[in-house]
């Protein structure tokens, strides 16, 4: 590991143990250094604290805030609850994927500029179907208008 | 210590004020079922097997994580309860591919005695079928997801009684899947110390030696009481 990288977790470790050892206040804090929980940090982290392995990568599977891959510059969320479901959000998302050209489980475009996710529900039921990119609220949205809203993050 | 009195299905029966409710029960001679539950380890209540009805609450609860008080009424055999019993074997059944008859734990597997004694014959659930991995990584033992019913006892055991913690869960609801290390293969992990404990404590064929076919292999449940016993007494030493 280099030099560098292991002083921000010797100070991150520190910070950690005036804490009291909190497994999801470390992982934040790993998310928030280096944009997503490398594994070999999370290995040092093991070695270092006497936490096992083990229960980090439990609580890293438990909560969807932790990313254990790089994540896009522009974070695309869909809401798919149910009334954006009914209101078409699944064709809104077939239509990015192939857009994005993402296959299979892929999440994150291979020039790492987006990301698409989707979340079981906004709170924003009114103006359904809604997408999220980065902060910025997209209401009742349809596939060819996002995609004409998505071209402004691709320069 | 003090004493309660209790009565359990309108028999009047005394405990001692720190004990859990399952464990009184059964001092009664009275069978209720439980799968996550295991003497010499904390208890998880997440089988929902053990539920009994308590007058004045609504909710049932889990036997094995109520503490007895004073006064209190227990039903441990309503008609509501050997349905819901039923419907929790029965959904435990349609969560992964338990097969009987390839599994090496055939005619030993707690499961498989549970489910029968509670005559559960046919499951009127969708069977879910997941695709799942089997890891034989390990030199000694061999664990396969399909027949986990996540009850947590080889996690508990490797953290309390062998202090590993080699195994733990990831994920959650139906994704959730019995981990080691970082998710890595079983036989990576250099926490692992190949004690078998996780192995013997395991109620159904997820966890087996490696070596044995269908219906040969059969757990020694009663190693842990043998360990803890020894350990209290001072008997080992090395």
């Amino acid at each position: 590991m280099e030099k560098e990288k292991e002083e921000i977790l010797e100070g991150i470790y520190k910070a950690a143990q005036a804490n009291g050892d909190n497994i999801i206040s470390i992982l934040q804090e790993l998310q928030h250094q280096f944009g997503y929980v490398q594994k070999d940090s999370v290995e040092w982290f093991a070695r270092k604290s006497n936490i096992p392995e083990a229960k980090f990568y439990g609580v890293l599977t438990f909560y969807s805030q932790f990313h254990m891959s790089p994540r896009g510059k522009n974070i695309v969320t869909v809401c798919s609850g149910t009334v954006c479901h009914v209101k078409g959000s699944a064709r809104i998302i077939s239509k990015l994927r192939e857009d994005l050209k993402l296959k299979g489980n892929e999440v994150t475009t291979k020039d790492g500029l987006f990301t698409l996710e989707n979340v079981n529900c906004v709170g924003a039921c009114s103006i359904a179907p809604v997408v999220i990119v980065n902060e910025k609220v997209y209401g009742k949205m349809s596939p060819d208008k996002m995609l004409k809203n998505l071209k402004a993050y691709k320069e | 210590m003090s004493v309660v009195t209790l009565h359990i299905n309108d028999e009047i029966v005394s405990a001692r004020s720190d004990q859990k409710l399952l464990e009184v029960i059964r001092e009664q001679g009275i069978e209720i079922p439980t799968l996550c539950h295991m003497d010499g380890i904390s208890e998880l209540g997440g089988c929902r097997l053990c539920l009994v009805e308590v007058k004045g609450s609504n909710r049932l609860l889990a036997a094995c994580v109520t503490p007895v008080q004073e006064g209190m009424s227990v039903y441990t055999h309503s008609e509501r309860l050997v349905n819901y019993r039923h419907i929790t074997m029965e959904l435990l059944l349609s969560e992964r591919n338990h097969t009987c008859a390839v599994c090496v734990m055939n005619g030993h597997c707690e499961l498989q005695y549970e489910a029968a004694e509670l005559g559960v014959d046919h499951v009127r659930y969708e069977y879910m079928t997941p695709d799942l991995p089997i890891d034989a990584s390990h030199s000694k033992f061999t664990l396969d997801h399909n027949r986990c019913i996540l009850c947590m006892r080889c996690v508990r055991v490797c953290d309390e009684v062998e202090g590993a913690h080699t195994l733990d869960v990831m994920g959650r609801g139906t994704n959730s899947r019995i981990i080691t290390a970082l998710n890595r293969p079983w036989g990576d992990s250099i926490s692992c110390t190949k004690c078998g404990k996780c192995v013997q404590v395991c109620p159904t064929g997820a966890l087996f030696e490696k070596g044995s076919s269908v219906g040969e292999m059969e757990k020694r449940h009663a190693f842990l009481s043998w360990i803890l016993n020894g350990r209290e007494r001072k008997e080992w030493h090395w």
